[in-house]
């Protein structure tokens, strides 16, 4: 494993030099290490584009972390990976891409995961994306997740790519069955002249089934986000996203939300709010002693976290 | 300790808030500013705080002139200022501003003890965002507990009573007067409300701009509860006025 990969690592999986479970970490398009355990399968595709992760039924605490890492330029990294979440297991999965380029070539990963939990079991899903290194070269991240939930299966989804990622278009899409319920958390920043874009789309298909979609974003300098979300309430169920972005310099974002029920029994909301950090909260933590260029970084920080 | 001289403010549009206040606030002790609404109480505590600064006139902390100082600099320098409707922040934990007022980190012992003397128990508020889920009884108590972790040498308050809960400001009535037996830095309290004047122990009436009364709590508090500008009931009915008569007389 390059060294470079080892410091990706440490960024977008909180690697200490060892997993904690089952693994699998791909450097530049191949695996240079993977490991399965007793209940958790981390297996090849036959055709060779990606991994199955198999969860065993009633698999309760365990991790398993799939992280891949970029480290050269002009490279375009594609990647399919299925998670099988058994019924009733519980599981974390750890899944982070990171990019180190030097040189003035883009480098890019897409990585398509999907997510098929059978009934009863939890998932949580830590995703981070880092892009590092001197290069000019364009770093690009372009993930898509599709989630399948089935009776009361849930899924918690904790996203974030807070630096060096120069364009990035983040697809999610869910189905979520009876009783199943998706948890999406995104946290999003942006700077220089960075392009974001996020969409999501949720299929509420089960009696009792919810969605609560929350993306915080802060665009800096020339940055440019978008952000665009669409549930579809389909049964009785509940369904929430709310986006929350702060601008700074000359920043730019746009959320345009789109809520669908078809059936009486809906209830779906959205909350949109954007703008500059309000003066007063500033002001608060200048009266703790904070200079205007701290306070800000304090509420940037918080906001993100 | 603080001297405000020949202070002037006026709104943007010229209308003139501040005229002339002269006012001296030794070290130590709770000195309470009173009078009616709109009589530029507010604007004097931002003054003081380094919000606002005077159109005329000089402010000396601790013998130095801080006039033309920033609210940066002034809390720096041992000032600090609970606003009367407190900020609220989306991301921000109630210990992440504990801690940012306090300067350092707090181990759970010091948040359970600030946050227990504005009637809130640390297991529930610590881990909390200080976002809209908060009440406005409860984030006005966060607000207060940031200035008691501060431990500055002039603490202004802007209406702490606002929005407070009875059971809540019993417990904040006792923390100011807990400070000022410890002689934990000098208090200055805006308010209307009697049981923080009769805790304090200088009374200062701003009216029209003005210092209209300035004394000792026992020399200006009888007048201003038994005259027509008692700041609380400004043309207090014959049975409320009897009723503060007799309260007196129980004293």
């Amino acid at each position: 494993m390059k060294a470079a990969t080892e410091e990706l690592l440490k960024l977008v999986s909180d690697w200490k030099g060892s997993f904690c479970g089952a693994y699998n970490i791909r450097e530049d398009g191949k695996s240079v290490g993977r490991l399965s355990t007793e209940h958790i399968k981390v297996e090849p595709k036959q055709d060779g584009t990606g991994l199955d992760i198999i969860v065993a039924p009633g698999t309760k605490g365990e991790q398993v972390a799939i992280p891949a890492c970029v480290t050269v330029g002009d490279f375009n990294d594609l990647v399919y990976n299925d998670f099988y979440i058994g019924e009733g297991a519980d599981v974390t999965i750890v899944a982070g891409c990171g990019l180190h380029n030097d040189t003035g070539e883009a480098a890019r990963h897409n990585g398509i995961h999907r997510f098929f939990l059978k009934k009863g079991s939890h998932a949580k899903y830590i995703e981070k994306h880092v892009g590092v290194g001197k290069g000019t070269g364009r770093r690009s991240i372009d993930p898509v997740t599709e989630v399948f939930l089935d009776e009361d299966a849930m899924l918690e989804m904790d996203t974030s790519q807070l630096s060096g990622i120069d364009t990035t278009r983040r697809v999610t899409k869910g189905t979520c069955g009876k009783g199943a319920k998706l948890v999406i958390h995104e946290h999003l920043l942006t700077e220089k002249d960075q392009r974001a874009t996020t969409e999501f789309e949720v299929s509420l298909d089960g009696e009792g089934s919810s969605v609560d979609l929350v993306s915080r974003s802060v665009a800096k300098d020339d940055s440019v986000q978008s952000y665009r979300s669409k549930i579809v309430g389909n049964a009785r169920c509940t369904g929430h996203s709310e986006c929350d972005a702060i601008i700074t310099g000359h920043g730019k974002v746009s959320a345009s939300p789109q809520l669908d029920a078809n059936n009486e029994d809906a209830a779906l909301i959205h909350e949109a709010a954007i703008g500059k950090i309000a003066g007063e909260q500033i002001l608060k933590l200048r009266t703790f002693g904070l200079t205007e260029e701290e306070a800000e970084e304090k509420i940037i920080q918080g906001f993100l976290r | 300790m603080l001297k405000l001289e020949h202070i002037y403010w006026n709104t943007p549009d010229g209308t003139p808030i501040l005229k002339d206040v002269d006012l001296a606030i030794g070290d130590g002790g709770l000195t309470a500013i009173t009078g009616p609404n709109g009589g530029g109480k507010t604007t004097l505590a931002k003054i003081i705080a380094g919000i606002e600064h005077p159109m005329k006139g000089r402010i000396v902390f601790e013998g130095e002139d801080i006039t033309d100082m920033d609210v940066t600099e002034r809390a720096k320098r041992g000032i600090s200022y609970a606003f009367q409707t407190p900020v609220r922040f989306k991301g921000l934990t109630v210990t992440d501003l504990l801690e940012m007022a306090a300067g350092r980190r707090l181990d759970e012992a010091a948040r359970c003890e600030l946050l227990s003397k504005v009637g809130l128990c640390a297991k529930d508020y610590e881990g909390r965002e200080v976002n809209a889920s908060l009440s406005g009884g409860e984030i006005k108590r966060v607000e207060i507990a940031t200035i008691l972790a501060r431990k500055s040498r002039l603490m202004v308050f802007d209406e702490p009573e606002a929005g407070i809960d009875l059971w809540s400001f019993a417990g904040l009535i006792d923390a100011f007067e807990q400070m000022k037996a410890e002689g934990v830095g000098t208090q200055v309290i805006i308010s209307h409300q009697e049981r923080i004047l009769q805790v304090a122990d200088r009374i200062v009436v701003i009216e029209d701009g003005l210092v209209k009364e300035d004394g000792a709590r026992d020399a200006i508090l009888p007048h201003l509860l038994e005259s027509s500008r008692c700041p609380r009931c400004p043309m207090p009915d014959p049975e409320v006025r009897a009723r503060h008569a007799a309260k007196e007389a129980r004293r």
